[in-house]
């Protein structure tokens, strides 16, 4: 068997944009479980609200709904509430659920709605030209604010994991191998599946030479079901970001229970 | 209170008291006693937002012929404290009696009219009731009134109380000590009030809130998605206790940006969805109201009005958002929007509205009003049989979601159909759902989605968007909508001018030729709504360039009174 998950649609996102990578390993991750016969491509449903990440539904060759902005997550949960055979998949922004749809994500981890949430991660108001969102960096330089941000970004990976998803990971987009691998993890996952996945804006807030220099991935030895070890890895004393997969535990989803 | 002509005479009783003295089941429980008698009622509440004290207050009109409003002017008074009939001294008939809980008794001896002292909280309290059993005395208290015997009294209290408040038997005690305190105190029996199978129906008290659940049942409903806000909070809860252990799924999501997209993810994924909110809720899903029109996702919306602006009165009717629901949603696109004025109705229109938004793939709405959603009344209706109409299904061939095709419908599929790919998108799009603002391909979707509306206007011949009642060849005409209606036909029966009422039920799309015809020939049109600024009569004009000569209007989140509304009729008639 050999998907086509592509379409007709012209890539629209600015040449070199990291989310050509999310696209791709989105792809590959959906193809290879379809191959494995873990998924049944027609039992698929990608989401996503509205923003630069959005666009790639329009490249996407499968069951796609295109919510309004912030607006993904409670649509797909309405999604898999109404047929639980489906896997479902909301792609969103840091603008799109740290933003405007904040309550939508943290109620879905709370009510651990059997749903996936991947959010492009670029600290950045992208499509409106630049912007500052909750996880812009204090002083960030934007349109509505060009002195410099005055608010402290929010930390989305302890966040998730206050308001009690169980699948809870980062990535970076440019590391296409273990995005797909993670995006896997989380699609395999029973429960609310949380990927933060840092996406640099190369045109608006280049952060790739930053990611180069400071990512680092979780040990192995790392317990994925402590909850407290968990949280205290999502940062370190030394500034690197690290990244992988913070937490997983198995609670009774929303829709097991509905 | 002014003297009024009755055909028929219509009797009314009322239950006052502080927020948790069990004023809602004390009103209810008479209007089941009426029931019980053999006549029609019709039971109004009124509350202030709040759980404890202020002053609720249960108004319930009942007759040998159809009710369809209650009435101001009180034949009894059941007060649980000296306020509940202090605030109403001015509506008490010259002959009421107010039946008032003894300690409360001395606070009423001015008030003009015989008082009766009844033991209600010393009953409860003596029998181990819970508090908000206290009306059940006074509902005793009126059976002696009202001149049944004991015997009878305590058969038809058997029938009248649930399981609720300590239980039938416990409740039938507490009225029984009502029916004798009434007795001791050596109150003449007025056996007018007793109306002895006067007429034999099959109706059951409903709400405008249940019928309308009812309505979105019987065309197959499978998903709801609300959250909680008066008036509309109704529907959630019947249909959550419906779907306990049943095929239907109800969920109370975090708010109503999110129950309106939940409910548009369950549409998308194949299911029979609707949402309900007040006014205000709905204000927070026009944008996903506008997503369901360019998806074409079927969505019926129930949407009740309370006296806004903003969070207003908060428990009190209105009609003030007609303009803004028959508008609602930016952009144009298709909707329907039908306004009933009873239960029975709302009943009927929850089905259409379900059923035509599946038929048309668009959005549509049951508008409703606090005293329509809140308010119970005699009806009959076929709550059993389900008539469900079908979508158009998915064809042969590859699949495209928004299809071109003669009658603007695309076939609809659903995801986990193999070989099909369903997208649905809030951006204008082509065919197959990719984006797309290309001019020729804006145009071209909207002209499909407009297409639909020929469909709409086609079936909507099918159902009545139309009614007259009266004289439908009288020169005078009064036009109405909404819970409007029961206040209308009740001041009619005490106006001998021959009169031609138009009611209108579907204010989108607008029935031009069926309210043309309906006010053909009149001479004088009373508009009559409960708003400022005459929306209807607006919306009457714009669309059909009548105009109404006179307008009766209420905006102080009250419904119009019979009586007082026959005053200003009569008024606007003798004008020449």
């Amino acid at each position: 068997m050999s998907l086509q998950l592509g379409t007709y649609a012209k890539i629209s996102w600015c040449p070199g944009c990291p989310n050509n990578q999310i696209l791709v390993a989105f792809r590959k991750a959906v193809t290879e479980l379809c191959e494995s016969g873990a998924l049944k491509e027609e039992n698929i449903v990608a989401a996503a609200g509205i923003g630069c990440h959005a666009k790639i539904l329009d490249y996407l060759n499968m069951n796609t709904f295109n919510a309004l902005h912030g607006r993904a997550i409670p649509a797909i949960e309405g999604v898999k509430a109404a047929n639980p055979a489906l896997t479902v998949v909301a792609f969103s922004g840091d603008g799109d659920s740290y933003s405007e749809g904040l309550t939508h994500l943290i109620h879905a981890a709370q009510r651990n709605s059997d749903i996936n949430v991947f959010i492009h991660d670029n600290q950045i108001f992208a499509l409106t030209t630049g912007q500052a969102t909750a996880t812009s960096p204090k002083g960030f330089k934007g349109l509505t604010r060009p002195s410099g941000s005055i608010e402290e970004p929010i930390d989305p990976l302890r966040m998730m994991m206050n308001a009690g998803a169980t699948f809870v990971a980062r990535t970076y987009a440019g590391e296409f191998e273990k995005t797909k691998e993670i995006m896997k993890a989380a699609i395999a996952h029973k429960g609310m599946s949380f990927i933060d996945i840092a996406q640099p804006c190369i045109t608006f807030f280049d952060t790739r030479d930053f990611y180069k220099d400071n990512i680092t991935w979780l040990p192995e030895g790392h317990n994925v079901t402590d909850l407290d070890a968990a949280y205290h890895a999502t940062k370190q004393s030394d500034g690197k970001i690290p990244m992988g997969i913070f937490y997983q535990v198995e609670t009774p989803t929303f829709e097991q229970q509905l | 209170m002014e003297t009024v002509k009755q055909n028929i005479p219509v009797f009314t009783v009322a239950v006052g008291g502080a927020a948790g003295d069990g004023i809602k089941e004390g009103g209810l429980h008479l209007a089941e006693l009426a029931q019980r008698l053999g006549c029609f009622a019709y039971l109004t509440m009124e509350y202030p937002s709040l759980i404890r004290g202020g002053h609720n207050f249960g108004r319930m009109t009942y007759g040998a012929s159809e009710v369809h409003a209650d009435h101001s002017a009180l034949d009894a008074v059941i007060a649980m404290n000296a306020e509940s009939a202090l605030l109403h001294q001015d509506e008490l008939k010259d002959d009421a009696i107010v039946f008032v809980d003894t300690p409360h008794a001395e606070a009423l001896k001015d008030i003009g009219r015989k008082v009766v002292a009844i033991p209600m909280s010393q009953a409860v309290k003596e029998v181990g009731a819970p508090h908000a059993a206290g009306p059940s005395v006074g509902v005793g208290a009126y059976c002696y009134l009202a001149g049944l015997s004991r015997e009878n009294a305590e058969a038809l209290l058997g029938k009248i109380f649930g399981d609720i408040l300590g239980g039938v038997a416990m409740n039938v005690a507490l009225a029984l000590r009502g029916y004798d305190a009434a007795k001791e105190s050596g109150l003449t029996p007025r056996t007018e009030l007793y109306v002895d199978g006067a007429c034999a129906h099959t109706g059951v008290l409903l709400e405008g809130n249940k019928a309308v659940a009812l309505g979105f049942l019987s065309a197959g409903l499978e998903f709801y998605i609300g959250y909680p806000m008066t008036p509309a909070s109704g529907i959630l809860h019947f249909l959550a206790k419906e779907a306990v252990g049943g095929a239907l799924t109800v969920i109370h999501p975090e708010d109503e940006i999110a129950s309106i997209n939940m409910a548009l993810g369950v549409a998308y994924a194949g299911k029979r969805v609707a949402t309900g909110t007040a006014t205000g809720g709905f204000a927070l899903m026009q944008e996903a109201f506008s997503f369901a029109g360019v998806s074409e996702l079927p969505l019926a919306v129930a949407v009740s009005q309370r006296q806004g602006p903003a969070t207003g009165a908060a428990t009190r009717t209105s009609q003030g958002d007609l303009r803004f629901v028959i508008s609602s949603g930016h952009g144009e696109f298709p909707r329907m929007v039908i306004a009933p004025g009873d239960a029975e109705e709302a009943y009927t229109a929850g089905r259409i509205a379900l059923n035509l938004a599946w038929k048309f793939q668009t959005p549509a709405i049951v508008l409703l009003d606090k005293q329509l959603s809140e308010s119970y009344q005699t009806t009959v209706v076929d709550g059993a049989a389900k008539q469900i109409t079908p979508h158009k299904a998915q064809e042969e061939g590859d699949y495209q979601r928004f299809r071109f095709s003669p009658d603007g419908v695309s076939p609809l599929a659903f995801p986990g159909t193999p070989n099909t790919k369903v997208k649905a998108t809030s951006y204008e799009h082509d065919e197959f759902g990719i984006a797309s603002d290309k001019p020729e391909m804006v145009q071209a979707m909207q002209e499909k989605r407009w297409k639909k509306m020929e469909g709409i206007r086609a079936d909507a011949h099918n159902f009545e968007t139309v009614k007259v009642y009266g004289d439908p060849a009288a020169k005078n005409a009064v036009i109405f909508f909404g819970s409007t209606k029961g206040s209308v036909l009740e001041a009619a029966k005490m106006i001998d001018t021959p009169l031609r009422l138009v009611q209108v039920l579907w204010m989108e799309p607008f029935p031009e030729e069926e309210v043309a015809k309906a006010l053909e020939g009149a001479i004088r049109i009373i508009d009559v709504e409960a708003n400022h600024n005459a929306q209807f009569a607006g919306l009457l004009r714009e669309k059909t360039g009548i105009v109404c000569h006179e307008k009766i209007l209420k905006f102080d989140a009250r419904p119009f009174d019979p009586a007082v509304l026959a005053a200003e009729l009569r008024s606007k008639l003798s004008l020449s």
